[in-house]
């Protein structure tokens, strides 16, 4: 089980292009990806999961992985999240 | 048994192919349980609808990527998403196999569900995710009830589009190579998709109330476009007179060719300029070929259409870069973003009005808005030093107004200046006659701006207080009137008395009825749809100026446009 925190610092928040590349990225691993924000949890490799968080600026978000890829998953997830500009 | 309808010709020339109707299927249904043993095969339905859905939208995909480029293809990326999405697609498939739901029914109440969520959200943007997921379902109901959204980007075959009007952004879409012709309920000759036809060169008639009712999906028809008649379901006998026409067409095409090269010139050795109306760089293969001298209106606006924000700087100076290039020296006139009206931009978030034509558009928009004007400006004035740009405001119907352009002009101007950008120093600037209010006082202007342009379309509705969308009054749109005639001889009149130039960038300029009355006021440029420039070009060099000169005296003196039309026939016959 790997587990991991982000503060989201993009003006917009997790929006269209920056969701959609993140949702390809998990889809690619076997494990089980969860992105909780608010105490709610959604499956990463779902689209519209993600966007029904409506995760903001300023927002704090967990990724949750498990499975045997979850070191790379989650290797994979920040690295796409910094280059998508949605952590510093 | 054939059917023929009568509507007004748009543009010219003969296409026979199938319909491809653009008009939305219906997608009710009934049926919204299923026996138990239906289950497993209401599952693969649902299955095989969102695979071909798939396939669908990758193709729109790749076709916006190719054509507007891959930021515009973002948005089907997401949509795509959707359709592989795990927690949208077991939901549906629980509902079959736990339910009994048939595949439309449990697709429809997932769909719903995700669209209460964003919709639900107090987020703007979240807020259309609502609109992605509906678009997405559709899609997939079409695909389930087996019938077909249209997609024109999809075409892939010679057809003739049937729609109740067509949108800019549905004709931005359309492909020449299989899109033979077009036929609306709606519209007139100077609709926007009446223009749209003739600059990109398919035949088309608008205006026949009743075609969407009238052909059914894949049926043949015949459009001619010259005469505004449509064919439908033609026996043998049509399809071979038409089949004929359609090469005459063709031939006189050929013969027009051979003027590609030849000087604008009327029998009595008076040189004109004849230039192109464009939309997008597109249309700049059809300026070349028709022999254009410059392009006398660059409508920008298609820039900031079809798309969710405002083109950046960047991409604006590429578009004008790319259009100065391709003219090679030749004159531009770019009209700074004219929307409102019957021009809308989602993203900008316009109040909707009751009387749009009369409310905030054009230069009265852009003003209130510099942030975006200037980004425009700018993008123009570092295209400038790629040929000869000139650069004209929409809308104006004060002094005052141009005079707020131009000095954010000069200011963009100055600030790139001290940037050390390359900008040029000899733009010319001018205004859109279009508000009588302008026209009326052109002899002021005139000592102001370095030339105008008569946008008649908006002239004629605004001199006869005609809104030139509504068809019952539609009479009034009547450019050869006197009244109008003697408007535009103001503003010649006018400019050449300060040494300034008139063009014309409206659908009169190109009108061969009009086009003896435009040469005897002393018009200097007609710009006109780049498929009339030969035709133009033709008619002039049989026309003398002088003569026309004397058309116009009493053409001025006539009380309604039956007079004028019957002494333009009587000058015109007598060469």
């Amino acid at each position: 089980m790997e587990q991991k925190s982000y503060l989201i610092t993009d003006e917009t928040g997790i929006h269209a292009r920056p969701a959609t590349i993140l949702v390809q990225t998990a889809s690619k691993y076997d494990s089980d990806i969860q992105l909780e924000f608010n105490a709610k949890k959604v499956n990463l490799k779902s689209i519209m999961g993600v966007m029904s968080l409506g995760v903001g600026k300023d927002s704090e978000v967990t990724v949750h992985v498990e499975g045997k890829d979850e070191a790379e998953a989650i290797e994979a997830i920040t690295e796409t999240l910094s280059k998508e500009g949605l952590t510093d | 048994m054939s059917k023929i309808l009568k509507g007004i010709g748009a543009s010219d020339g003969v296409a026979i192919a199938s319909v491809y109707s653009l008009e939305e299927p219906d997608l009710s249904f009934d049926g919204d349980t299923i026996e138990e043993d239906e289950k497993d095969s209401e599952v693969e339905r649902f299955k095989g609808a969102f695979n071909q859905a798939k396939v669908e939208i990758t193709k729109i995909r790749n076709h916006a990527e190719s054509t507007v480029g891959p930021e515009h293809a973002a948005i089907f990326d997401a949509h795509l998403l959707v359709l592989d999405d795990p927690e949208f697609l077991s939901p549906i498939e629980d509902g079959i196999r736990n339910e009994k739901k048939s595949a439309a029914q449990s697709l429809c109440d997932t769909r719903d569900q995700f669209v209460t969520i964003f919709e639900g959200m107090d987020n703007e943007y979240m807020k259309e995710r609502a609109a992605d997921v509906k678009d997405v379902s559709k899609r997939v109901l079409a695909q389930i009830l087996g019938k077909e959204i249209p997609t024109p980007s999809n075409i892939s075959t010679p057809v003739v589009i049937v729609a109740e009007d067509l949108s800019p952004s549905d004709t931005a879409q359309l492909d020449k190579e299989f899109v033979k012709g077009f036929v609306t309920n709606v519209g007139g000759r100077t609709s926007h998709s009446a223009i749209m036809s003739r600059s990109l060169e398919i035949p088309a008639v608008v205006g026949t109330r009743e075609v969407t009712d009238a052909v059914t999906v894949g049926q043949q028809i015949i459009v001619d476009g010259g005469a505004g008649d449509v064919i439908v379901d033609p026996d043998d006998e049509e399809i071979q007179v038409y089949e004929d026409k359609a090469a005459r067409v063709e031939e006189d095409k050929a013969a027009l060719k051979k003027l590609v090269d030849e000087p604008s010139k009327t029998m009595d050795d008076v040189t004109v300029e004849l230039a192109a109306n464009i939309g997008t760089p597109d249309d700049l293969d059809g300026v070349v070929s028709n022999g254009a001298e410059g392009i006398g209106l660059y409508r920008t606006e298609f820039l900031y259409m079809g798309r969710t924000e405002i083109p950046s700087e960047e991409e604006q100076y590429e578009a004008y870069k790319a259009v100065l290039e391709k003219l090679d020296g030749s004159p531009v006139v770019v009209r700074t973003l004219d929307v409102g009206g019957d021009k809308e931009l989602p993203y900008l978030d316009l109040p909707e009005e009751l009387n749009p034509f009369l409310g905030y558009r054009a230069i009265r928009m852009t003003l209130d808005n510099q942030e975006l004007f200037r980004t425009q400006l700018r993008a123009l004035l570092r295209a400038s030093a790629h040929g000869n740009l000139k650069i004209m405001f929409p809308m104006i119907a004060t002094i005052e107004e141009f005079n707020q352009a131009k000095a954010l002009l000069v200011e963009e101007k100055n600030k790139l200046k001290d940037e050390g950008v390359q900008v040029k120093d000899d733009i010319e600037v001018g205004i859109m006659i279009e508000i009588p209010s302008a026209a009326i006082i052109a002899d002021q202007f005139a000592k102001e701006v370095d030339f105008f342009s008569i946008g008649t379309n908006d002239l004629i509705q605004y001199t006869m207080a005609a809104d030139r969308m509504n068809e019952a009054v539609s009479y009034l749109y009547q450019p050869y009137h006197p009244a109008l005639l003697r408007l535009i001889k103001m503003v010649i009149d006018a400019s050449h008395k300060e040494g300034k130039w008139t063009g014309m960038c409206g659908e009169m300029a190109g009108d061969e009825k009009a086009v003896p009355l435009l040469l005897g006021l002393g018009l200097d440029e007609f710009s006109m749809s780049a498929s009339s420039v030969l035709k133009a070009r033709r008619q002039l060099s049989g026309l003398k100026k002088t003569d026309m000169e004397k058309l116009v005296e009493s053409a001025l003196e006539c009380k309604d446009t039956e007079e004028v039309l019957a002494l333009v026939d009587e000058y015109t016959s007598r060469v």
